[in-house]
């Protein structure tokens, strides 16, 4: 479904529930490969300025049904694959993201739309060359983040699909749904899953070898003075160039 | 009444009560008159006594603001700029066509997403790609198609609400200036139009007439829709 990545640059993703520890990992490699002297870019999930607006009024709102929550996030998507990813990997750069088509295969469908529908939607994009799947059991996942965020929002409970009432039980039962589209991607799309409860030292360790053998004899866009990549334009993708 | 027919999947995750209302479509290029027709069918039908709803491009509150601040920039790529419009086409969809249609309205819409394919076509983006992202399309019950050389198109903007960056396609960069640009790029347009025409047959209408000429053609074939006289060769596919 998605194609070969043709381009000269490498693009390495991580997935997973929220809660799984990806960013925390992901966030490692970045400074890991930019200490390393190669280009690298940062690019997250849902957080393209052009489309911002409309998602941020349609969540205040909830306004979106399951097809325009979906049609929006590959909005995003599509942004940031025209103005940054596509352009950058063209360049030689590596590209990280924080999520990335499986993402939206995954809540998609676990709120009802048609699997072929949303994958032939995203099927612009390019398979990674890593891709990262941080597997967490359900309760873990869950526990981590309702202690460490008191407010879940709305939309990320799946609130829109009335499995419960209440807020925290919702959330579990959806980020459950979720879980299991994951699962069944697995091997539909090579996803190679990391155990997401082992400490966050062994699990980098396990993520930077993965990333040392697909950079294996590699060479990308030099990048001597080991400098974060910003995407300029002030209305294009407004994704994390310089993360912290 | 009957059962909604989507060209793909549709919504799997809702179920539709029957639709006794009638989706009729107005497609054809920008300039060629559309709007002035719809006025003039809607007060039509409503003199007739059918309770009639109309929808258009870009009309859903969810994108709107958000498409025009998109369109006012200049990093709006092909991909971005289609699926902004899939967006605003769904919600409308869902929320707005689909319940007038259950509660028997006469829905008259101002362009359908095949203006949006023939739109990306041109701008490189895959004709089954799109087709697929419009598996949610509900399948129309009338698709007229008001068909109009460029020449025609041409004279009806400049006196009308004149020439606009978009509408000329200045975005491809096919000319310096808006006229040449229009010119080459509704030209395209057309060829896209006509091959959507047969696809998904349209009824097609010669628009490079008179108002009132155009306006007299395009009730027939709602009269016979309205009486269940529509011949199934007029259908759309």
């Amino acid at each position: 479904m998605l194609k070969p990545n043709t381009t000269k640059g490498k693009l390495i993703i991580v997935e997973g529930i929220d809660g799984s520890g990806k960013s925390t990992q992901i966030d490692l490699l970045y400074k890991w490969l930019l200490s390393r002297g190669y280009s690298v870019y940062f690019s997250e999930w849902n957080s393209s300025a052009l489309v911002k607006s409309t998602t941020k009024m349609a969540k205040k709102n909830q306004s979106f049904t399951p097809t325009t929550f979906s049609i929006l996030h590959c909005t995003d998507f599509a942004d940031r694959w025209e103005n940054s990813i596509l352009p950058l990997l063209k360049a030689g750069v590596i590209v990280l993201a924080d999520r990335y088509v499986f993402t939206a295969f995954a809540r998609d469908v676990a709120r009802g739309v048609d699997p072929a529908w949303v994958r032939n939607m995203y099927s612009f994009a390019v398979k990674p060359d890593v891709a990262l799947y941080f597997r967490v059991p359900l309760d873990i996942a869950v526990g981590r983040i309702t202690s460490a965020r008191a407010n879940l929002k709305y939309y990320e409970a799946g609130m829109d699909l009335n499995l419960s009432p209440d807020i925290q039980e919702s959330f579990k039962l959806f980020q459950g749904r979720i879980l299991e589209q994951y699962d069944q991607m697995t091997d539909e799309f090579g996803l190679v899953q990391i155990d997401g409860t082992q400490p966050v030292k062994d699990q980098q360790r396990k993520v930077r070898a993965l990333v040392r053998k697909a950079l294996e004899g590699w060479e990308g866009l030099p990048n001597p003075n080991k400098v974060a990549i910003t995407v300029s334009n002030p209305l294009a993708a407004k994704d994390k160039g310089e993360k912290k | 009444m009957k059962e909604p027919v989507f060209y793909g999947a549709g919504f799997p995750y809702r179920t539709f009560q029957k639709l006794s209302g009638k989706l009729i479509v107005l497609e054809g290029p920008d300039g060629v008159g559309r709007s002035t027709q719809i006025r003039l069918l809607r007060s039509w039908l409503e003199e007739e006594g059918y309770a009639v709803s109309d929808t258009g491009l870009t009309r859903s509150e969810l994108t709107q603001a958000g498409l025009d601040k998109a369109k006012s920039g200049h990093t709006l790529g092909p991909l971005t700029m289609s699926l902004f419009y899939a967006a605003d086409f769904a919600d409308r969809l869902e929320n707005q066509i689909i319940p007038a249609l259950q509660a028997g309205f006469v829905v008259l819409s101002d362009r359908y997403f095949y203006s949006v394919i023939a739109r990306d076509s041109i701008r490189g983006v895959d004709k089954n790609w799109a087709r697929g992202v419009y598996g949610i399309a509900l399948k129309p019950d009338l698709v007229m198609y008001l068909q109009a050389s460029v020449e025609s198109l041409v004279s009806r903007l400049i006196y009308g609400r004149g020439l606009n960056y978009w509408e000329a396609g200045m975005d491809l960069h096919l000319s310096d200036n808006l006229y040449d640009s229009f010119v080459v790029y509704q030209g395209l347009i057309l060829k896209e139009f006509d091959e959507l025409a047969r696809e998904y047959n349209f009824l097609t209408v010669n628009a490079d007439r008179p108002v009132d000429e155009i306006f007299e053609e395009l009730k027939e074939p709602i009269l016979q829709l309205l009486h269940n006289r529509l011949t199934k060769e007029k259908r759309p596919l």
